[in-house]
């Protein structure tokens, strides 16, 4: 399994250098012109300094080289050296900047990533823990008032989209009842009970939407997983064994039924980095998917290759993860 | 056989139906036999006559819905199992019956050692901890003939052939001990070599633990090497009772007539072609009013369409179904 997972490690650099290229490629060929925002006063021959300096007038194989050497050398180190307070980087070692705000881009990442692990993470979570036991009982009461239920809900939460549910639980919950905030307030601090209740109440709106989203998806393929394995002959023997219901569907059917479902998880892990793009906006949640778009927006061409690059780091590593986790439910699958 | 003595286990009539969307299939009809303690039960029948079926009822493992049992009475240890809560039957089965199926690469869980698989029923039924039930479990797989058990319990069933596997599954049937081991074509996925294996070390495994055995297949080689007793299935009833012996000497119905001229011989003159039962046996929508094998049947007549025959005696310990007498070549007067 450590063999196999080095060398899917060492798999995975030629992948992501090819998927950087495309990157760069697809972003920098993008008609867009960074002065473009700059109000109009500004002489041309001003503009013409200001895209020199930001070093556009260098070939594009310069410019994708010295994207790689910022990634994957420069940041690093920059990043050491605020964690640890050491010094490796020295100061002709330029970082990653966005070219809307001049502040790096692993800073801005840093400011987005609380408000989208705790609204986009949590309603991950919350999805999960509830898609899975809906899948189990749809699945062993097939057919049954809560399987249809279930059914029903899932198909409305998968094919509902989030910018609707958002706006329906803002106009019902925000505007007729006003029992919670429709704009998430970033500031806000969490110190004593009561404004944890109010970071509580302000993150329920867009945590349901994306939690119910997300369960529909999961639930579906939780049911789907336990339907293949209710049938099995092993079930069957479990049961001349004599063991107890509640033992043969949540010791024998669970497990086998997990193995494709985790790695249906794990793989949907990286969209929780990624930030919700539409429910962020819906709910001024300031998170990733928000500066995604902001960026892309302002022709900020730094900070969206270096976003989504980030985005495929984690794509490419959560496969890895899911395969690995796949060997340890599955005694069968042997990687060697 | 002592015939005198209580049987251990002893169906009367029951009758299991399915539902299906498309309306009722009557599966078992009315059907009864006994098992003696320590006796081996041969059950024959071709796909489809109800011998899986039930057994499976006697003891709760039909899935339901859709399958339903629908009257009768089993009594085993003094009870009735068709009436005995689910919780009674789950501290019967694996305890005092044992199973055997009949596919060993699908029949054992795929993401749990066979140790494990091995412990439940030893954990569940005779409350042992873990380390009384390896002990157990290494006794058993000794018992069965796998070697080197303190290691292989600690195998994946993927690690094993099928007829090692079919070994575990005997092991886990046979883990506590039971009275009666009901084994469902237990030899019918393995080839050849394997199977004779198998059926030796299952006659073996009686002799030494006594217990009684209710063995389906559909391989009449099989019982006539193994068996004390044959029932005979058609059409989800029993249509001939009798010792092995005697049934291969004097088969009186004529679908057991029929099966054993399928079965080709080595010795003596060869026959130009074997001999096919034609037609498919019937499924039933309503419990059936006249004998389900007429339609296949040479001798039938016009009673077999009016009226479906009891078994009645037709010899010691041997009764058929049936209203010709194969014998005299008439028509019985019952």
């Amino acid at each position: 399994m450590l063999t196999y997972t080095i060398r899917r490690l060492l798999i995975a650099i030629p992948t992501l250098l090819f998927i950087s290229l495309i990157i760069f490629l697809v972003v920098t060929l993008a008609p867009s012109d960074p002065t473009a925002n700059l109000p109009l006063s500004i002489p041309s021959e001003v503009r013409a300094q200001i895209r020199e300096s930001l070093g556009l007038n260098e070939p594009l194989l310069v410019r994708y080289l010295l994207w790689l050497r910022q990634f994957f050398v420069y940041e690093p180190l920059h990043i050491l050296d605020q964690a640890f307070g050491w010094s490796l980087a020295t100061d002709d070692m330029q970082r990653i900047l966005s070219w809307q705000t001049r502040s790096p881009v692993a800073d801005l990442i840093v400011q987005r990533m609380p408000q989208t692990l705790w609204v986009v993470g949590t309603s991950y979570i919350i999805g999960v823990l509830i898609a899975l036991p809906i899948g189990i009982v749809s699945a062993y009461r097939q057919y049954s008032w809560f399987d249809q239920v279930g059914t029903f809900v899932s198909m409305a939460g998968f094919s509902v989209p989030t910018f609707f549910t958002g706006v329906l639980l803002i106009v019902i919950f925000s505007v007729q009842l006003g029992w919670f905030p429709s704009i998430y307030d970033t500031t806000h601090e969490v110190t004593d009970l009561a404004s944890f209740w109010v970071q509580v109440k302000q993150m329920i709106m867009p945590v349901a939407v994306l939690a119910l989203y997300n369960a529909a998806q999961i639930s579906r393929f939780m049911r789907a997983s336990m339907l293949d394995n209710l049938n099995q002959d092993y079930v069957r023997t479990a049961r001349a064994k004599g063991l107890s219901e509640q033992v043969v569907v949540l010791v024998h059917v669970l497990r086998n039924s997990m193995i494709p479902v985790v790695t249906v998880i794990a793989l949907g892990v990286p969209t929780v980095f990624g930030g919700a793009i539409i429910t962020e906006q819906v709910f001024k949640v300031n998170g990733i998917g928000q500066l995604l778009i902001i960026a892309i927006q302002g022709g900020d061409v730094p900070t969206v290759q270096t976003l989504t690059f980030i985005f495929a780091v984690l794509i490419v590593l959560f496969n890895l993860v899911a395969d690995v986790l796949y060997g340890l439910l599955d005694p069968r699958i042997r990687y060697d | 056989m002592p015939d005198g003595a209580a049987p251990v286990l002893d169906v009367r009539d029951l009758q299991t139906v399915f539902r299906t969307r498309t309306g009722e299939v009557h599966a078992v009809n009315s059907v009864s036999f006994h098992l003696q303690p320590g006796e081996l039960l041969g059950v024959v029948g071709e796909s489809g006559s109800g011998k899986s079926v039930t057994m499976m009822s006697l003891i709760g493992l039909l899935p339901s819905p859709p399958a339903e049992v629908r009257a009768g009475r089993v009594e085993f240890g003094g009870r009735d199992l068709l009436k005995v809560r689910e919780k009674e039957l789950r501290a019967l089965r694996g305890a005092r019956i044992g199973f055997v199926f009949q596919d060993p690469m699908t029949s054992l869980n795929p993401v749990f050692t066979v140790g494990y698989q091995l412990r439940e029923p030893l954990r569940k039924h005779m409350g042992m901890d873990k380390s009384a039930a390896h002990k157990r479990a290494v006794e058993l797989m000794d018992l069965v003939g796998i070697p080197d058990a303190d290691r292989r319990l600690e195998d994946y069933p993927h690690q094993f052939s099928g007829g090692m596997r079919q070994r575990v599954m005997i092991a886990i049937a046979l883990a506590c001990d039971p009275e009666v081991l009901i084994a469902d074509e237990p030899t019918t996925a393995l080839d050849v070599t394997i199977q004779a294996q198998i059926l030796e070390l299952m006659k073996e495994l009686r002799q030494r633990l006594g217990m009684a055995v209710i063995w389906i297949t559909h391989d009449l080689g099989v019982i006539a090497g193994i068996a004390d007793r044959v029932i005979v299935m058609y059409g989800g009833q029993v249509v001939e009772q009798a010792p092995v012996k005697e049934l291969f000497a004097n088969p009186q119905h004529p679908y057991t007539r029929a099966l054993l001229q399928t079965v080709p011989h080595l010795e003596g003159a060869r026959a130009p072609r074997l001999k096919v039962i034609e037609g498919q046996p019937p499924v039933l929508s309503a419990p059936p009013r006249a004998c389900p094998f007429r339609a296949r049947c040479s001798h039938a007549f016009d009673r077999c369409a009016r009226e479906n025959p009891a078994r009645v005696p037709v010899g010691p310990g041997h009764d058929a179904a049936c209203f010709w007498d194969a014998e005299r070549e008439a028509p019985r007067d019952v």
